[in-house]
């Protein structure tokens, strides 16, 4: 099997060259003890069979982030046979400073001029045999998106990794090729091309050259680097970018044709520009867009969750009176059917979350939210794309989670998402229904919004924390593409979104499950299946938690049974008082009213929150508490257990003082 | 006065000479000299903001920053913070 490796700048059309090239032979994982995404991808081409591995889109090589380190790592240990570069043509000389940074390893190169369409639009065309003769490496166009080209592309593959030719050496200027030669003896143990790489990497000033030749002769480098700095008095570093930069406008005079001016194609892009980035209109419409996610996540979403869940509750109902009455068709009904549906009742509105999300991306937008967004947030500690995330936890924690992938600096990623679940999602909403309509109508609308309100003071207060205390030093960036806007191609958009639900449905589709198993296990064992809850596991465990939660206000064991229940979805607090109280568990309580036990579900939760100020500090736990398991499980796909445990506990020990305060100081003042 | 500005003034007699945030929304300039901590100077070089590039400011954001650049034909977001690591020249039809 050859193995190749598929680089490029983000916003290159990369994925699109990926999926166009592996269709549904894919697998999806995470590059060895980092939590950043890894796919690779199987191909045929002809009777060879290839593997294809997909590099972080990156603008440059220099190490300067965990991606940017992953790519070359990969290149330099796992010397794949080829390295497939995907180009955008309508940004071809910034594309090109990648490419170049590659190709000074010396490895076999293809290049892929992607966007061929557009380039045509705007009046760019690339001679492309003339660039492969003067790199000495294929190249091929193509419009990914919509799949034109890709058999060429396929053949130059096997071509390119049959003959393993090695791209040309681009010679810096005289002197510039002095200071390498000056600096090549540090890496005398690596080989031709590497020694080489290494040499301008380290006039580059890359961090990770020290790890590699060791402190002594790192020092004696450094030394060595100032003198030549002295000697040319100006800075390596930037007269490297500089002369690869002239390369490449070397390159672009030759071989690029441009028949529009700079201004005629200016005019071609921006004007949507100027509307979106308004200076009065920007935040108003970046509202809009927003709002019309959330309608159509939740009134599309939201039917097809009652599609769902109808036919999950039919079906269990179905294997119960096939099935007979027993504790294992109980098991299999409640639990294991339960268990599935808890999960799969997420999906439609997820799956309506991460289309929009797609959406948003492919067609450019994402970055001008970001653009319009970022001094607000950066004076909250965060960052211009931590809104995104944080606007979609309104919605639903996990695709909020999800989309803090989005952030390069981990330190941006990591805040974003801790702070993410104090965002109320949908699934608290009931719960605050329920009880603002028994203690607080008819003010209940009030006591929500205080509560939404409550949340985002709360995850700016625990931003701003973490952001002193874990990552005091580490600093942050805004320098960001603004990309062409685009309309993106309806496969690739859907596919996405696709492949992202799936992905939730394996990794945080497991850990719900077995959550699931395991409270229905603790509700049923010892006493059984008809005993009352108290009897069993869970109601110890109520019990267990009665003097925890007393101090905060809540009267009697159900609070902490329901508390229990609600991290496998926050929902779920409202049906199991419905359990405890009424022996019936509907959703709202209108519901109860017409099944006449209104009566029964009020009169329970009075004695567990004998006032209004027991149930509002039950909200407020109930607002900020641990998350659920969907969200936990997503937390542990993007950033580790660690953080995962982080959260939970946190956000509980948050939840808890916050309650407890309110509380004491509600009970004094009364 | 910025000590970084202090610095090139001493070195040249520009009086175009400038940091990038100073610079007013729709102003062309040229790249000079680029003094930043070495993580925003690589990504600064990589995204093409090399010494003698010209460039023009293209917008503000709806809250006064980050700014957008036109480069290299293509459009960058910036902070002020990262554009004041920018010592750029004022190109004169401006």
């Amino acid at each position: 099997m050859h193995k190749i490796a598929l680089g490029g700048n983000p916003n290159s059309g990369k994925t699109s060259v990926f999926n166009a090239l592996t269709g549904s032979h894919q697998h999806v994982g995470n590059w060895p003890g980092v939590t950043v995404e890894r796919k690779e991808g199987e191909l045929r081409i002809g009777s060879e069979k290839f593997v294809l591995i997909d590099l972080p889109g990156t603008y440059s090589l220099s190490a300067n982030s965990l991606d940017e380190k992953i790519a070359r790592d990969f290149i330099i240990d796992k010397k794949p046979e080829l390295t497939v570069i995907v180009i955008d043509q309508t940004n071809i000389e910034r594309n090109l400073f990648l490419v170049l940074e590659i190709i000074e390893m010396g490895r076999p190169v293809l290049l892929v001029l992607n966007m061929d369409d557009e380039a045509k639009k705007i009046g760019v065309t690339v001679d492309s045999d003339g660039l492969a003769k003067f790199l000495n490496v294929g190249v091929c166009k193509t419009v990914a998106n919509k799949r034109i080209g890709i058999d060429t592309l396929k053949e130059q593959i096997l071509k390119a990794s049959n003959r393993q030719d090695k791209p040309k050496v681009l010679k810096f200027s005289e002197k510039t090729e002095k200071m390498i030669q000056n600096i090549i003896p540090f890496f005398s143990n690596y080989g031709e091309e590497l020694r080489r790489w290494f040499a301008i990497k380290a006039l580059e000033k890359d961090e990770h050259i020290e790890e590699l030749i060791g402190d002594n002769k790192f020092k004696q480098l450094t030394l060595k680097i100032e003198e030549l700095e002295k000697s040319i008095s100006s800075e390596t570093d930037i007269l490297l970018a500089e002369e690869r930069y002239a390369i490449i406008h070397g390159i672009a005079k030759e071989f690029i044709k441009r028949v529009l001016t700079e201004e005629d194609r200016e005019r071609l892009s921006t004007k949507i520009d100027d509307i979106i980035t308004h200076r009065i209109w920007g935040i108003p419409i970046f509202v809009g867009i927003m709002w019309v996610m959330f309608q159509l996540a939740f009134f599309v979403g939201g039917y097809l969750v009652d599609v769902v869940d109808h036919w999950f509750s039919l079906f269990g109902n179905y294997l119960a009176s096939v099935m007979g009455n027993s504790l294992f068709s109980a098991f299999i009904t409640d639990a294991v059917i339960g268990g599935l549906g808890a999960f799969a009742v997420f999906l439609p509105q997820l799956f309506v979350l991460f289309l929009f999300i797609s959406f948003l991306g492919d067609i450019g937008y994402m970055s001008r939210a970001a653009f319009v967004m970022d001094k607000f947030m950066h004076a909250l500690g965060l960052h211009g794309k931590s809104f995104i995330p944080m606007i979609l936890g309104f919605g639903c924690t996990v695709p909020g989670v999800m989309a803090a992938r989005t952030l390069e600096s981990k330190k941006d990623r990591v805040i974003t998402i801790l702070v993410t679940p104090l965002m109320s999602c949908g699934a608290r909403l009931p719960v605050y229904a329920l009880l603002g309509g028994i203690f607080f109508s008819p003010h209940e609308g009030t006591i929500t919004f205080l509560l939404y309100m409550i949340g985002i003071i709360m995850a700016i207060m625990m931003a701003r924390i973490f952001k002193s205390t874990f990552f005091k030093k580490e600093e942050t960036l805004f320098i960001m593409e603004l990309p062409p806007y685009r309309w993106p191609s309806a496969r690739e958009t859907f596919g996405q979104a696709l492949r992202n639900s799936w992905l939730f449905l394996k990794k945080a589709g497991t850990i719900i499950f077995i959550a699931v198993i395991i409270i229905w296990l603790l509700s049923v064992f010892p006493a059984g299946i008809d005993a009352p809850p108290q009897d069993n596991y869970i109601g110890s465990i109520g019990r267990v938690l009665e003097p925890v939660f007393e101090p905060l206000g809540f009267q009697g064991w159900e609070a902490g049974v329901a508390l229990t229940f609600g991290i496998l979805a926050k929902e779920i607090v409202v049906g199991t008082f419905g359990t405890l109280f009424t022996g019936q568990e509907f959703g709202e309580l209108v519901e109860y009213e017409q099944a006449g036990l209104k009566g029964n579900l009020i009169q329970g939760l009075k004695t567990v929150f004998p006032d209004g100020i027991a149930a509002f500090s039950f909200l407020l736990f109930v607002l900020i508490y641990t998350p659920c398991a969907a969200a936990l499980a997503t937390i542990k796909q993007e950033i580790g257990w660690k953080w995962m445990w982080f959260t939970a506990v946190y956000l509980f020990v948050l939840a808890y003082a916050v309650s407890f305060a309110f509380y004491k100081i509600a009970i004094f003042f009364n | 006065m910025h000590p970084k500005l202090m610095l090139s003034q001493l070195l040249k007699d520009g009086e175009n000479i400038m940091l990038m945030n100073e610079m007013k929304v729709g102003a062309s300039g040229i790249v000079k000299a680029i003094i930043a901590s070495p993580m925003i100077k690589k990504r600064l070089l990589a995204m093409g903001l090399t010494p003698n590039t010209p460039f023009r400011i293209a917008k503000v954001a709806p809250l006064g920053d980050p700014i957008e650049l036109s480069i290299r034909g293509y459009r960058l977001s910036i902070r002020k913070s990262e554009a004041s690591c920018l010592e750029v020249e004022l190109s004169e039809n401006d």
